[in-house]
């Protein structure tokens, strides 16, 4: 059979380039056909539908015609997929709605200290390729929790890793489903829960059929959308101002004019020194310990979370997996290290055109995203000039010009403004936002798989039906697949309001629960299994509680848990004072979980200062500590399990792992 | 396969490995732990100290992980234990 699988699978890789180089200049050419239509006085909400429906056409395209009956190509694209092009896919499967919408607004609101996540979501790779990978695609994993039981020899160390590969993969996948209705609401005008189902039926027509070998063919097609629409808008926006379309060298000078007029506001009054973070200075919204926090977090989250992992067991050797990683670094690292230059822009442009200007001379732009609520002037939706004229007279001592702290501006607007911004047609504009929705689709896809996976591999056939016949199994993981989709695409359309902030989550949970026994899986032999069992227990235990305490019930942390309020990185002072702190854990209406958004307590609690989107920093020593000491006090592993761990360390000899193929 | 050259393939590995961490410590974290007197130096108009956050670190990641995939195939290689072209 594998014989077969590679030489059908050899001809079609080697025509990988010109497949791809085709699908390329062919979407360069729509591109154009846009741009004409556009000339020729098309609408632009005709022209944005055209967008969205072509590429989401190609995505289909490419799912359909990539469909699979085979088990092996089903759960890991036949172990075919090249280095380079396997990098693509993980790019694309990595970078989501909030890397591509969401990270540059991140910057321009955080500054310095926003670079964590930049610095956490490229540094994750390391411990990716050094650590784990490698030895993962030797063993032959279909999923994670296959690993886990391999080494752990039994269903429990299995059960464990299916269960924290859901809480982590779950709220993820309902984020990029409800990004996907944001965008196409957005740029799109679409009905919000009209736009989630439409995207829900762009993300099962690419997996559902084909499984893992659509999904990484349909990625590497997202990844070229997603790359060119982010950064197409930034460099004609570098050319214009600086004369070389290179943003990522010229927003060094934006870095410096953005500097110059921070010190003009002070001096002039039009920003206070409590309101006014400098761009380039460290650690005014993070604390260092926060800062450094968060990056390990982030970093190990990366290096644990099942649907990134998954992706290097697609490659045909180990040698190519650790390849594949690098070249993922390096499609991802495109995005990440230009985002800091929208930012720094359009900072610039903020600073340069608004600050300081009357109310009556706002751009347009501010007006067309002030009407969806997304920049506010004096505290009020930016609608019009009279709005903000009225809102800023509300203020006492106003003079009519516009000050840094009368302004605020959500984190999304950054990179869908920019195209207006810089006085671009709307063609662009519906390349960002074709960019935006492969990030959102192609995130989802991989989620999606790997939670399918986990449930129809893992709990299916490996806990209930071990003689359950190919066919079957394949059915089983499709149905399983469009029910998660669904359920998945029900929650988003109910707008859950803290499902956002319960992504950055599944980094700490995956960090805290599935590391220490991955790490210690493959570089500690004498790793057992009651070891794993109470490391994957108190590493995601610690980190859930964490979390659910700091943010649900912060008045038990700190009655019971010895929690107590966060401080101000800048001066070092509670963000509770200790008077506030009685007078709410007094008051019922606040002191009774689960606590809403909007309790004056919530994640603003817990142990030693550190933020719940860093709980990680205690789950995973703890994680560590915990399987360390209970290996010591059970037996040594057998000299099977010590012969496997050799035998997953040494690349020769094929997979371990055995799929019986009928 | 005899054990002795298996041992010194991982004892290899491990070494690497180490090495790599120590970059990636030393990229992560320590570089970033100067930011404020680093952010006195200024090239093309970048503060030292950002650069490194926004740009310097992922360049050196990219390029250690190519580096890496290189490194640990020859230790492979030379081990007998790589898997066939």
């Amino acid at each position: 059979m594998s014989s077969e699988t590679q030489a059908g699978s050899g001809s079609f890789t080697s025509s990988l380039g010109r497949i791809y180089g085709i699908y390329t200049g062919g979407f360069v050419a729509f591109i154009i056909l846009v741009a004409i239509l556009e000339k020729a006085g098309v609408p632009n909400k005709i022209l944005g539908y055209m967008f969205v429906g072509f590429t989401i056409l190609v995505y289909a395209f490419i799912g359909i015609i990539s469909r699979t009956v085979q088990v092996s190509e089903y759960y890991v694209a036949g172990r075919s997929v090249p280095a380079f092009y396997n990098g693509m896919a993980t790019g694309a499967d990595w970078m989501s709605a909030a890397s591509f919408i969401g990270m540059a607004g991140s910057l321009f609101l955080l500054g310095y200290d926003g670079l964590a996540f930049v610095l956490g979501w490229t540094g994750g790779y390391v411990l990716v390729a050094v650590l784990i990978a490698p030895f993962l695609r030797k063993f032959g994993a279909y999923t994670v929790p296959d690993f886990l039981s391999a080494r752990y020899g039994g269903n429990v160390a299995r059960f464990l890793g299916v269960i924290v590969l859901l809480a982590c993969s779950f709220t993820y996948v309902v984020a990029q489903i409800f990004g996907t209705g944001l965008i196409a609401q957005r740029f799109l005008d679409m009905d919000f829960t009209v736009a989630v189902y439409v995207g829900l039926a762009g993300i099962l027509v690419c997996s559902m059929l084909g499984g893992m070998r659509a999904v990484t063919w349909t990625q590497v097609a997202q990844y070229i959308v997603l790359i060119v629409a982010y950064l197409v808008p930034v460099v004609i926006l570098s050319a214009q101002k600086y004369g070389l379309p290179i943003p990522q060298l010229t927003y060094g000078q934006a870095l410096q004019e953005i500097t110059a007029l921070e010190q003009s506001f002070l001096q002039n009054n039009l920003a206070t020194a409590a309101t006014l973070k400098p761009h380039t200075t460290p650690f005014l919204n993070y604390s260092p310990a926060n800062y450094f926090a968060l990056i390990l977090c982030l970093m190990v989250g990366t290096a644990s979370l099942p649907h990134v992992l998954m992706r290097y067991f697609t490659t045909p050797s180990v040698r190519d997996a650790r390849i594949s990683v690098a070249w993922s670094l390096l499609f991802i690292f495109l995005l990440y290290f230009t985002a800091p230059a929208y930012a720094a822009f359009s900072k610039l442009e903020v600073y340069s055109t608004l600050i300081g200007k009357n109310l009556a001379d706002m751009p347009q732009w501010v007006f067309s995203w002030g009407k969806l609520g997304l920049v506010t002037i004096c505290g009020k939706a930016a609608e019009s000039v009279q709005a903000i004229t009225a809102a800023c007279g509300a203020v006492s001592g106003h003079t009519g010009v516009l000050r840094l702290q009368d302004f605020g501006i959500n984190t999304d607007v950054v990179v869908i403004s920019t195209p207006e911004i810089a006085g671009l047609p709307y063609v662009i504009t519906g390349l960002v936002a074709a960019g935006g929705l492969a990030a959102a689709l192609s995130t989802a896809d991989g989620l999606l798989l790997a939670i399918a996976n986990a449930l129809s591999h893992d709990v299916y056939y490996k806990m209930i039906d071990k003689n359950a016949p190919t066919a079957r199994r394949l059915i089983v993981s499709r149905v399983l697949l469009v029910i998660v989709a669904v359920l998945a695409a029900y929650t988003a359309s109910t707008r859950p309001s803290d499902i956002l902030a319960m992504v950055s989550w599944a980094f700490s949970l995956a960090a805290g629960g599935l590391f220490p026994a991955l790490v210690l899986g493959i570089w500690w032999k004498r790793a057992n299994s009651a070891g794993a069992v109470a490391g994957i227990t108190v590493g995601f235990g610690l980190t859930l509680f964490y979390l659910v305490v700091s943010r649900y019930y912060p008045h038990l942390g700190v009655q019971y848990f010895g929690m107590s309020s966060l401080l101000n990185p800048v001066s070092g002072a509670p963000l509770i004072s200790a008077e506030n702190m009685a007078k709410f854990l007094a008051d019922p209406a606040i002191a009774s979980g689960p606590a809403l958004v909007t309790n004056p307590l919530a994640s603003k609690v817990g142990w030693f200062n550190i933020n719940n989107i860093s709980s990680a920093l205690f789950g995973l020593p703890a994680g560590f500590l915990a399987m360390y000491v209970v290996s010591m006090l059970t037996a040594a592993p057998s000299k099977a399990m010590m012969d496997f761990v050799d035998a997953c360390r040494r690349p020769r000899g094929g997979t371990i792992m055995e799929e019986k193929t009928s | 396969m005899d054990s002795q050259k298996e041992d010194h393939h991982w004892q290899s590995t491990s070494k690497l490995m180490l090495v790599m961490m120590a970059l990636w410590l030393f990229f992560s974290y320590i570089i970033h732990m100067f930011v404020t007197p680093l952010n006195g130096i200024k090239i093309f108009g970048f503060p030292l100290g950002f650069y490194m956050a926004s740009q310097g670190s992922l360049i050196a990641f990219v390029v250690m992980l190519f580096w890496f995939a290189k490194a640990q195939d020859k230790i492979d290689r030379d081990a007998g234990v790589a898997e066939d072209d």
